[in-house]
Parts: structure tokens; sequence; C-alpha cells
């Protein structure tokens, strides 16, 4: 490949630009959860806002529950990933360390199973939790959010212990670690990619999990950000400013753990889906 | 116990052993088999079996109806374009996402200044909730107040705003693109993986037998790229095709069932209509259509062969 410096500027330029291109939208969510509400009524719009209206991120905690929500949100996610995690590690340590009868079955099963999005069951699941009377209930929504991120899991964590050759492992054993102290002592650590990983992608579908949420819960007090946010700009009003003031309080701690896991990111992907 | 245990004749514990063998498996995937089981399968056998039920508003079983709920969904005038609609939707996002992903890929994977910032900027809408994105665009989208109304009229392109999210044609290309840009960062980081994993002396042999830049990449880096764009493309069918708070957000599938996919079709049809039963058939055929559009996928580019 040659290196000229013409080559560098203009990929610096493209790579600048691609990054505003993806970063625009949220641009505009701030710009305009920081306009009055009268200024959003204004035809045609305003580039920026006429007067910075900061007290908006402080009036938004008054105008609805949010902190109910994004609690609910965040015990939701929490809990579904603990839930998903502590189901697909052994399943997924298990099938890569031994053959035995059922493993394919097993593994056919987390294949048809990814296949399947809640939303295209949800008549199926919210039918489902009317029967176990868990309809409005936090347990619905873990239940499910763990669930269905359990295939992608188990994928990445099956591709990412595969590829921990079973020596490394059997060393430590015999070198009296024991089967549990050499699983963690040695598989794990290096796993930890792929773990991570996993955890991230769960958290972030189950904090950005919408139509199950929409269907399960009816209170809102057990109603989770993303149920909750669209309320703000109804037939009867229109609080744009404290729409998008939510959901940057939404999107920036999830985007921070995003940016944290980056590097990590690409070797689970390249594990999880080229292996 | 323990006294009868040396007293047994040799078969029985070595046959407990084989079961006790056997069982081993169950202890390190029960859980994740029960948790799949309830809370995946069930639906989906509540779904068939609602489909042949008559259920009443409310939710009250009323008996069985046959396949009449399936004669009530063909018979609805919106089913044939809507799932038309459904099938151009998946295929346009799908393969404009996977092919500007291959250039977002390259880039995130070539050197240059700030390359890192770059790629944060990219994560950006894939960490975001696709419903606050949806509900951006939807603003940003606005008749009155929009910033794409604005910006177009600054630039003397229209002369007067224009209802955008109004008129089921301009929604649909709208929302595509706000499909194809949520798609956009895990496809692309897919597509990075696959290049990362890519040997550099691959590259050096080419350079060697003195091949451009142009068949350097069709010839080299496109088919090795294969496994990673194949799961990359099935993951975004499946995701496109149950795809929902995009429309949902932006013109829940109006006017009429004007933009409609199925998803939004099957939700209106049970929690607005109250066709429950019908709803569960429409569900069904959708699944369908996924597993039918997803095995024709898998045959026609014969992925064993590929990934395994």
């Amino acid at each position: 490949m040659k290196r000229s410096p013409v080559r560098k500027i203009v990929l610096t330029g493209v790579g600048w630009l691609v990054a505003l291109i993806f970063v625009a939208p949220y641009l505009q969510m701030f710009l305009t959860s920081l306009k009055t509400e009268h200024e959003l009524t204004k035809s045609p719009g305003t580039y920026l806002p006429g007067h910075w209206q900061w007290s908006n991120f402080v009036d938004v905690w008054k105008a609805a529950p949010i902190w109910t929500n994004m609690r609910v949100s965040l015990v939701v996610a929490a809990v579904a990933t603990v839930v998903t995690l502590a189901c697909a590690m052994p399943a997924a340590y298990y099938t890569a360390r031994n053959r035995f009868r059922g493993r394919g079955a097993f593994l056919l099963l987390v294949l048809v199973t990814q296949m399947f999005a809640p939303t295209a069951l949800v008549i199926g699941i919210f039918r489902e939790m009317v029967a176990l009377n868990l309809t409005d209930t936090l347990l619905a929504l873990i239940l499910v959010n763990a669930a269905f991120n359990l295939p992608f899991c188990i994928w990445i964590l099956h591709g990412y212990f595969s590829s921990i050759p079973k020596e490394l492992e059997e060393a430590a054993f015999l070198d009296g670690a024991g089967r549990i102290g050499a699983l963690f002592r040695v598989t794990l650590p290096i796993s930890t990619p792929g773990v991570i990983t996993a955890v991230v992608y769960t958290f972030i579908s189950a904090w950005n999990e919408y139509i199950v949420a929409l269907t399960v819960t009816a209170s809102p007090n057990r109603q989770p950000l993303t149920v909750a946010i669209p309320s703000f700009v109804t037939q009867y009003q229109a609080h744009w400013q404290y729409l998008f003031a939510t959901s940057l309080i939404a999107i920036v701690p999830v985007v921070i753990l995003f940016v944290f896991i980056e590097r990590y990111l690409i070797g689970g992907l390249t594990a999880g889906s080229v292996k | 116990m323990k006294r009868d245990a040396g007293l047994r004749p040799a078969s029985r514990p070595s046959l407990l052993r084989r079961i006790g063998r056997a069982l081993v498996p169950l202890l390190w995937l029960g859980p994740s088999i029960v948790l799949i089981a309830v809370v995946v399968l069930w639906p989906v056998i509540e779904m068939v079996r609602t489909s042949l039920l008559k259920i009443s508003s409310s939710g009250v079983t009323l008996g069985n109806r046959g396949s009449a709920n399936y004669t009530d969904l063909f018979d609805e005038d919106a089913l044939i374009p809507v799932v038309l609609r459904t099938l151009l939707w998946v295929a346009a996002i799908v393969v404009v996402t996977m092919v500007l992903s291959l250039a977002v890929g390259q880039l995130l994977n070539a050197r240059f200044p700030g390359r890192r910032i770059v790629r944060w900027a990219v994560i950006v809408p894939w960490a975001a909730s696709v419903l606050m994105t949806a509900l951006i665009w939807k603003w940003m989208l606005d008749n009155y107040s929009g910033l794409v109304n604005r910006v177009l009229l600054d630039l003397h392109v229209i002369d007067k705003p224009v209802n955008w999210l109004g008129h089921p044609h301009q929604a649909m290309i709208w929302m595509m693109w706000v499909a194809v840009f949520v798609s956009l960062p895990f496809t692309s980081f897919v597509i990075l993986a696959g290049l990362q994993s890519i040997p550099s002396d691959v590259y050096e042999a080419a350079r060697v037998d003195g091949a451009g830049a142009f068949r350097t990449y069709f010839g080299i880096t496109l088919p090795l790229l294969r496994p990673a764009v194949l799961i990359a493309s099935i993951i975004n069918v499946i995701n496109v095709f149950n795809s929902f708070p995009i429309i949902w957000a932006m013109t829940a599938g109006g006017p009429g069932h004007a933009t409609d996919t199925t998803t939004t079709f099957m939700y209106k049809l049970a929690f607005y209509d109250q066709h429950v039963g019908e709803s569960a058939a429409m569900a069904v055929v959708n699944f369908v259509l996924i597993l039918v559009m997803v095995l024709v996928y898998l045959k026609a580019t014969r992925w064993r062969e590929e990934v395994r």
C-alpha cells in the first residue's frame, strides 16, 4: 500500500465526515433539548437555541417520573444480564470443551432461537404472561430480555472458549489448580474480551428493548425509559425538549460504556462470527 | 447406603454411572434449556395455538376457529401490499447497509489521525436506542420546525416546507434510511473484525505479484470477507424484518396501512383492532417468511462450505 500524504489527508477528511454523519442526529437531539418550548413551535425551525435553556435538564425530572423509569430500565437490564451470563457461561464452556450426545441438538436449538425476535413473538409472549399472571411485572421483562439475548451470548462465548487450547487448562490442572481453579485462573481471564462483549451486548439490548415493555407493562412506575419517553409528545402535548433531554440521559451512559469496550468488541465479534 | 453399595452386582453401579454421566451435560446446559423453553418456545407454541382460536377482545378464549383466522387474514385488502412492502424493506435496507458498511469497515481499518474517535462516533447509533434515534429523525423531518426542511429551504432545494412523513413514498424512503443508519454500526464492525483477521502476508504476496488496488480488493479482500459478510447479512435480514420501533415511532404505519410492514400490521391487528387470533396468524406467516428468506439466502450462498 502506498502511503502518500494526499491519501492520508483524504482519508482523514472522509473519516471525520463519516463521524459527523453518525453523530449529527444526536447533536441535533442535544440542541433541541436546550430550546424553549416556544422556540420549538417556530416555523421554520432554528439551528441553534435562541436562548440556551439549560434548566430543561433540571425541569424534566419534575415533568415526569423519569427517575422511576430509569430505575426500572437499570434493574431490568442489570438482572437480565446476570441471568443471561449465569445460563450462557456454563453452557458455552461445556459445549466448547466436551463432545457428548445432544451437543449438536443443543447448538442447533441455540441457532434456531437466535432467529426468533421478541417482535415476531410479542402476541405469544403477551398471552404467556397473562397465563402466568406476570403482566405488568419487572420479572416478565427480565425473563424476556435474558432469554432472547441468551443465544448470542452462548455463541460468542462458545467461540471464545473453543479458541483457547485445552492444553493450557490441563497444564494448570496438572499444576494442582483443580478443574474449577483452572477454569477461573486460566480460561476466564483469557476469555475476558468475549465475556465483556456478551455482558455489554446483553445490557444494551435490554436497556433499549421497546416492544415487549410496551406490550406487557401498563402502570407508569413499571415502565422502562423507552416506553416512558414517547409520552412526552402526544396528541395533547409536545414537550420535544423534555423528550430529547431524557433520551440523552438514557443514551450518554450507554455510549460511554460502549466506547470502553470498543477494543474488545472487535476481538469478540471475530471470535463469535467468523468461527 | 454405603454398606449396600459393596454388595451390589457389578453392573448396577456402572448403569447408574452411565445414567449419571448422561445427566452431567444437563447440569451445565439445564439453565439455558429451561430459559429458552419457557420464554421462547412457549410463546411460539402459544402463538400457533392462538392463531387457531377465537379470542374475545378482552383476551378470553371462546373456542376453536380452525383456519378461519388465516382466511380472515388473507381476505385483508392490506395484506398483499404489506407483505410486498416488507420484502422490499428488507431487501433494500440489507443491500444498502452491506454495501455502505464494506466502505465504512474499510475506512475504520485504514490508518489516519483520529481513527479512534471516528470509531467511537460510528458506535453511537448502535449504543443508542433505536426508538430514540427514530424519534430524533421524526423531529428533524417535522413539517413545521424540522431541521431537514430548514436546511433544504436555505439551500433553495425546496421552496416551501415538505411534510416528509405525510406522504407514504417519501416516508418509506426516510424510514429505510433510518433503518440503514442504525444497522450500519454493527455491520461495519463485523466487517472491520473480518478485515483484521486477514493476515497481512496475503497482501504482501499480492503486491509482489504486481496486483493493483482494484484487483487486490476484489480478488483477495472481498473473498476473504465472505464469512463476515454472510453472518452480518443474515443477522441484518432477521433484525430488519423484525424492526418495529422505527415505523412505529415515525408513522405508526399510517396513513392507513400505507407504510405498514408485517410487524406493525401484526401489532395493529392485535392491539388496535383486537383481532388477536388473526394477528397470531399474521405472526405465523411472518415467521415462515423469515425462515424462507434465511434458508434461500443460506442456500444461495452455500454457507456450509464457508462458515464451519
